[in-house]
């Protein structure tokens, strides 16, 4: 265990290392490497919006850094996340909304100690057109919320004419398409409306499926919502930046808080992150962004317990999620993949509330060996965290 | 001594001895017991689905009312964790189960008839053999990719033009009003049809397959065209199996999901038009439990007792319309 942490703490500050480890087995044979070899089995279980980038940080991670640990994340979506992670059916929970008050009182109650939760990626979502000619036009949250409530029905719509004086605007009828499975996609883009627009919010409202108006298309998943925009001539939609990034479709404008028309970019979101004023229990929504931050933003949250794991599972857990925030490589894939990663600062604070895993597992240092040893006890590991940490303990030494 | 006794009893002796030994007088029994048991499992997997999930969609029953729910027009979902809060009525989800239910089932039994008859009956037989295969080989695509090809391939290139039609011409019929986006009921609908076919063709032909050819030469010297012979000696005769065909298929249909999801357009109100979008129980079920918080989870359970119950009753009123036609044209009901 200590030799473990000290070793994450290496780690951290010098994200080269990691750098370095990933870059070729020679070069992490080294004594100190050794030391820290990890040898795990994580689950982990939740969002889908983040699962292509958490796949290829996994298969990074389990190649090229640790290859003692074994991470298995499943995309069964952030209720499901949640849930599972509250059943302590999985190691870490992901969910693209924060565990409010009342899922926090439930975790603590059954594990027997509180749970932590900290963001580990944003991304944006875009509005989408399959019209080439559409390419940059600029919406408000007020002409979008008219849209989607079918009060502009065309794009040559007087309000959508003075936000784009120089634009040809074709006379087509919009079709707005909507996600027609629940999903933190469209929580994302109607949170954003119902914050901005109060007759949205009235109307409307937010969350992650909703009763729309008459006359809107739904798709399934992202790739419906695209087949709903390339289908109806005049099709229009929203959509997670990095799929609509490799779709290749064109995408709005939209104007922020300060009344800037702010194009979806990697640093436009890298920006909103920024601009979001960030508490400590980690309980926030980007909202009213200005500056040059994109508007329409989402974040996803991570959780794990304080106490409760096996000592070599919690340290898999941190040095895992240390690595992909600060590891270069790893943040750069985000990047590719229309991720946007924290900045420097929230960086910080996310790693040390990350490493409050299961730090209320007193005692838990003098056994290492054995905790470490043993990573195929992953199922006991979770009943014997609902018991005391001193049973916990029992549990871990019969092994 | 030993060249008399065994001539005769000694082959018998061993073979008597077997079947009265212990393990033959228990091999009957313990056959009878295992079937009974398989009988039965079916019943207990069944009641404890329903009981389960009964009991986990209490709740919203004892909120919104047993018929309420079933009749409701308004579904928001609340994020409560210890009690119900949002407001559960499934009716648009069930009026979309029954329409592309009823759309699959109207096109797909015609159409199943001639295919079987045709197979049967008139096909050149180098080609009856491939065509029965192809159509059993269609049962075998799994119902994702009839969804994806739905939605990438034939609904713009085929329906959508055939809407379109549709909607030009029987604009002014309530069933073809409204504008046309793609996704819907009908493509839905369209797609189980094809879902549904090879099952209810495969059973047909085997139900046409044996009926007496006799009967057919009798109405064929009788002068009788092939459709005449379809429609007067063939059908009628056939009648429970087709409806048993029919039922597989009804069944399939009312409870198909991906599929459905992929092209229903997944709405959560519902319009007379076949071209409105909206969602069947299945649909929604599949489209929200991913996300879905502990309350949500409950509505849903809710919804999937219902869809049982829809089924149940689809399933009883077929059974007795086949026993009131049966009785009048004395065919035994299925």
């Amino acid at each position: 265990m200590r030799n473990g942490r000290s070793k994450l703490a290496v780690l951290a500050a010098i994200p080269l290392l990691a750098a370095a480890c990933s870059s070729g087995e020679e070069e992490s044979g080294s004594a100190a490497s050794t030391d820290a070899e990890l040898s795990a089995s994580l689950t982990g279980a939740g969002a889908s919006f983040p699962d292509p980038l958490f796949q290829d940080w996994i298969y990074s991670y389990s190649n090229d850094v640790q290859p003692g640990v074994d991470i298995n994340y499943q995309s069964v979506g952030s209720g499901a996340g949640i849930e599972q992670f509250l059943e302590e059916t999985v190691d870490f929970g992901s969910s693209e909304e924060y565990l409010g008050e009342e899922d926090l009182a439930v975790a603590a109650e059954s594990r027997g100690c509180e749970a932590v939760q900290f963001p580990v990626v944003f991304g944006s979502v875009v509005i989408a057109f399959d019209n080439p000619e559409l390419d940059g036009l600029v919406l408000d949250a007020q002409t979008i919320a008219d849209i989607y409530s079918t009060e502009i029905t065309t794009f040559d719509d007087p309000a959508i004419a003075e936000l784009n004086p120089d634009m040809d605007l074709p006379s087509d009828e919009i079709v707005p398409v909507h996600r027609s499975d629940s999903s933190g996609t469209t929580a994302v883009f109607t949170h954003y409306l119902s914050t901005e627009v109060e007759s949205w919010a009235d109307e409307y409202g937010e969350g992650k499926e909703l009763d729309w108006a008459s006359g809107l298309v739904g798709g399934q998943q992202n790739d419906g919502v695209a087949q709903g925009i390339s289908q109806n001539p005049g099709g229009m939609g929203y959509l997670n930046q990095s799929f609509a990034q490799e779709a290749g479709l064109s995408v709005a404008t939209i104007v922020n808080e300060d009344g800037n028309p702010i194009e979806p970019t990697l640093d436009a979101t890298i920006a909103a992150s920024e601009e979001a004023d960030v508490p400590d229990n980690f309980q926030f929504a980007i909202d009213d962004i200005g500056g040059e931050g994109y508007p329409i933003a989402g974040t996803n949250w991570i959780f794990t317990y304080t106490c409760g794991y096996e000592d070599a599972t919690a340290d898999a857990i941190i040095d895992f999620w240390t690595w992909a925030l600060t590891d270069e490589g790893a943040q750069s894939v985000a990047g590719e993949l229309g991720y946007a990663p924290l900045g420097d600062e929230l960086t910080d604070r996310v790693i040390a509330e990350l490493e409050k895993t299961n730090s209320e597992n007193g005692g838990g240092e003098g056994d290492t060996e054995e905790g470490a040893e043993d990573d195929s006890a992953e199922g006991d590991d979770a009943e014997a965290g609902t018991e005391e940490d001193a049973e916990a303990e029992e549990g871990s030494d019969q092994e | 001594m030993s060249t008399q006794a065994p001539e005769a009893p000694a082959p018998e002796e061993p073979r008597r001895s077997s079947l009265r030994s212990g393990k033959g007088r228990m091999a009957d029994p313990i056959f009878k017991w295992v079937v009974a048991a398989c009988g039965t499992i079916v019943l207990v997997i069944l009641a404890l689905m329903v009981i389960r999930t009964t009991t986990e969609a209490w709740p919203v029953f004892a909120k919104e009312g047993f018929f309420g729910f079933l009749t409701g027009e308004d579904w928001t979902s609340g994020s409560s964790r210890t009690e119900i809060t949002g407001t559960y009525g499934a009716w648009p989800f069930i009026y979309g189960t029954l329409v592309t239910a009823t759309i699959a089932i109207v096109i797909a039994l015609p159409l199943a008839i001639m295919v079987a008859f045709y197979i049967t009956h008139l096909a050149p037989r180098r080609l009856a053999k491939p065509l029965s295969y192809t159509v059993e080989l269609l049962a075998a695509v799994p119902s994702v990719i009839f969804g994806l090809w739905g939605l990438h391939w034939f609904l713009p290139n085929v329906l959508r033009p055939f809407f379109e039609f549709l909607g030009n011409t029987f604009g002014w019929f309530f069933l073809f009003e409204g504008p046309i986006r793609g996704v819907g009921y009908l493509p839905a609908g369209i797609v189980l049809a094809i879902m549904i076919l090879p099952i209810m063709t495969a059973i047909i032909r085997e139900v046409i397959v044996v009926h007496p050819i006799d009967q057919r030469m009798a109405a064929y010297a009788l002068g009788s065209t092939r459709w005449e012979v379809l429609r007067k000696v063939v059908l009628p005769a056939s009648f429970s199996g087709i409806v048993a065909a029919a039922m597989l298929g009804l069944g399939r249909a009312l409870g198909e999901t991906i599929a459905v999801l992929m092209l229903i357009g997944g709405s959560q109100s519902w319009g007379s038009s076949l071209f409105s979008t909206g969602s069947s129980m299945a649909s929604h079920i599949a489209a929200t439990f991913g996300e879905a918080g502990p309350e949500a989870r409950t509505a849903l359970m809710a919804i999937g007792v219902a869809l049982f119950l829809v089924t149940m009753i689809v399933n009883i009123l077929a059974r007795v319309i086949v026993w009131r036609l049966g009785r009048m044209t004395g065919d035994a009901a299925v």
